[in-house]
């Protein structure tokens, strides 16, 4: 029998693999292909306070083992979700988690009092990688001062799970995940995409309508495994892995590096039962070698070789 | 929806880089709509990473055919496959052409280049319910055109290699202001420009118009919102061309 869960702050995750968020849509699209109740969670797509029409196309470029999207948080809006989707969300034997999105720190809180308000919800993972519109459209996640303040005025706000979501385009990003700890988070989930680009040479334009986008995919995963390794050393708090996860080596090789659990994102596009099969690929994985609890896999790496010099190549 | 491993049985050329390859999937055959695609995964591994969406083009007793170009590395990896070779194939997608009601009585069918790729599987649910059809199919030159299982076919081509020299909407105009077609309906496929050309013909004439579009997607079935399609008078600024397309009516979208 192998211990598969992870408690995360009040609450129990039955596995430690979940859908990221904006890759699974409000959890009801994939039903046909996927038993969506053997996901350890369900990280929905971003909601705002009003709904989001998003960037006008194009919208997506694939790039080599990668793919680059500017969706701009297309959503139906924090109401709608809790009317036409949070039912259905309910009725579901797995976490649900609502990302939040906001162009004010204030959008921010009124969006999770709404869902506070609402019910149903067992956690929140915070976005902070949104323009903020008070400081010019610079992305609040860029700013540790800003991503701290978000945290704290956050936190007194909910007794359940605050995870925040850092982005990778930042000098370093343990700095971040120290604030947020400090600021009260229960969780940090690493990383969001990578600011990226691609060039049509037909039309000698951007690819993309918003010149640059976030990338995703394979492409990432050395990256994503080396701030998963950073941030998780930087904190005590569990760190949720997230970058190019496409197969049960590469969720472990994170669980290894310093992550708690991992997000599958873009692997669900090609492959909307992708988690899943992770999930069951980590427990096969455990039952193989002798392994009773899936935390212990968790920062293998620290706890089993003196790994201490994380710029050693520099 | 299903996703299916699905056995590829053969890929023939039917003209210059034009190839049709053949897979058998019974749930695909006897569940596809005319104008619903499917959403296919040419290799494994990462290179390329994304599906592949394609229009059906015929069904037949448990066998389901595409039709394609090579134009980049998911065709072209498509293009080497060899009977009993795997197919991961998500589908059926998307919504059908409307064609099954009785606002029509006369198919009209625009496809330019491999925008013939819904029109076959749409010419054999026309004659099913008895709906009259006639077809107009443009192409860069006759070396490129793929003409096979489509009625009353009508050509044009850029090089005037075959039939009409010109564009496919220009003899289509021709022949609507020479014949009468008793409540004509426009079915079209093909290339931005081709359906802009569609759009003000369909407007100037008064006649119904449902186009289908293609559009860069990862997922096609809505999770990704990667593909928009701007409306036209509604409230809502953008459908998905994946979910509440591929077919449109053509007055309610910006092309």
């Amino acid at each position: 029998m192998v211990n598969t869960s992870l408690k995360l702050a009040n609450v129990e995750l039955k596995n430690r693999v979940l859908v990221a968020s904006g890759t699974y849509g409000y959890g009801d699209e994939c039903l046909d292909v996927a038993d969506v109740n053997k996901l350890g969670g369900i990280i929905t797509k971003s909601l705002s306070m009003n709904p989001r029409e998003g960037n006008p196309p194009t919208r997506i470029v694939e790039t080599p083992s990668g793919m680059l999207n500017s969706i701009g948080l297309a959503n139906i809006g924090v109401k709608k979700f809790i009317s036409d989707k949070l039912p259905f969300l309910r009725t579901l034997d797995t976490t649900v988690i609502a990302n939040i999105a906001g162009s004010t720190i204030d959008e921010y809180c009124e969006v999770l009092d709404a869902l506070e308000a609402a019910g149903g919800v067992d956690g929140y993972e915070i976005n902070v990688s949104c323009p903020n519109v008070r400081e010019g459209g610079l992305s609040f996640g860029t700013s540790c001062e800003l991503t701290e303040q978000i945290t704290r005025r956050l936190r007194p706000r909910t007794g359940k799970p605050l995870i925040v979501k850092l982005t990778p385009n930042v000098t370093r990003i343990s700095d971040f995940a120290r604030a947020v700890e400090g600021a009260g988070a229960d969780a940090i989930s690493a990383i969001n995409t990578l600011i990226g680009m691609a060039v049509d040479i037909k039309t000698r334009m951007p690819t993309l309508s918003t010149v640059t986008g976030g990338l995703s995919g394979p492409a990432i995963k050395p990256i994503a495994l080396a701030k998963v390794y950073e941030a998780s050393r930087a904190v005590g708090i569990p760190v949720l892995g997230i970058g190019g996860i496409m197969n049960t080596t590469d969720a472990i090789e994170f669980l290894m590096a310093g992550a708690s659990a991992v997000q599958v994102g873009t692997a669900n596009y090609i492959d909307p039962a992708a988690g899943i099969k992770i999930a069951e690929g980590i427990h096969s994985y455990c039952v193989e070698h002798n392994i009773e609890d899936v935390g212990s896999l968790v920062g293998w790496l620290e706890a089993k070789a003196d790994i201490s010099v994380v710029d050693a190549w520099l | 929806m299903t996703q299916e491993f699905c056995h590829v049985q053969h890929v023939q050329q039917v003209a210059d880089n034009v190839f049709v390859l053949t897979f058998s999937s019974e749930e695909i055959s006897e569940s596809i709509q005319p104008g619903q695609f499917i959403n296919i995964k040419v290799n494994e591994g990462t290179e390329p990473l994304l599906r592949r969406p394609f229009s059906v083009y015929r069904t037949d007793r448990k066998q389901v055919q595409i039709i394609f170009n090579v134009i980049g590395k998911g065709t072209a990896a498509l293009r080497k496959k060899n009977k009993d070779d795997w197919l991961d194939v998500l589908g059926p997608l998307g919504v059908p052409f409307g064609f099954d009601n009785d606002d029509y009585k006369t198919a009209i069918l625009i496809g330019g280049g491999l925008g013939v790729a819904p029109l076959p599987i749409l010419t054999k649910s026309l004659k099913k319910i008895g709906k009259g059809v006639v077809t107009f199919l443009g192409s860069r030159s006759s070396n490129h055109m793929a003409e096979n299982h489509l009625e009353n076919l009508n050509v044009a081509t850029d090089d005037g290699s075959k039939g009409f020299h010109g564009t496919v909407v220009d003899l289509a105009k021709e022949r609507l202001s020479v014949d009468m077609f008793a409540r004509p309906k426009i079915f079209a496929c093909g290339p931005t420009p081709m359906l802009r050309a569609v759009a003000s013909m369909s407007n100037e004439r008064d006649i119904p118009c449902e186009a289908s579009l293609e559009g860069p997607m990862a997922c096609g079935f809505g999770i990704c919102q990667g593909c928009p399609v701007e409306l036209i008078g509604s409230g809502k600024k953008y459908a998905l061309v994946c979910k509440d397309g591929p077919v449109f009516d053509i007055r309610t979208i910006r092309i």
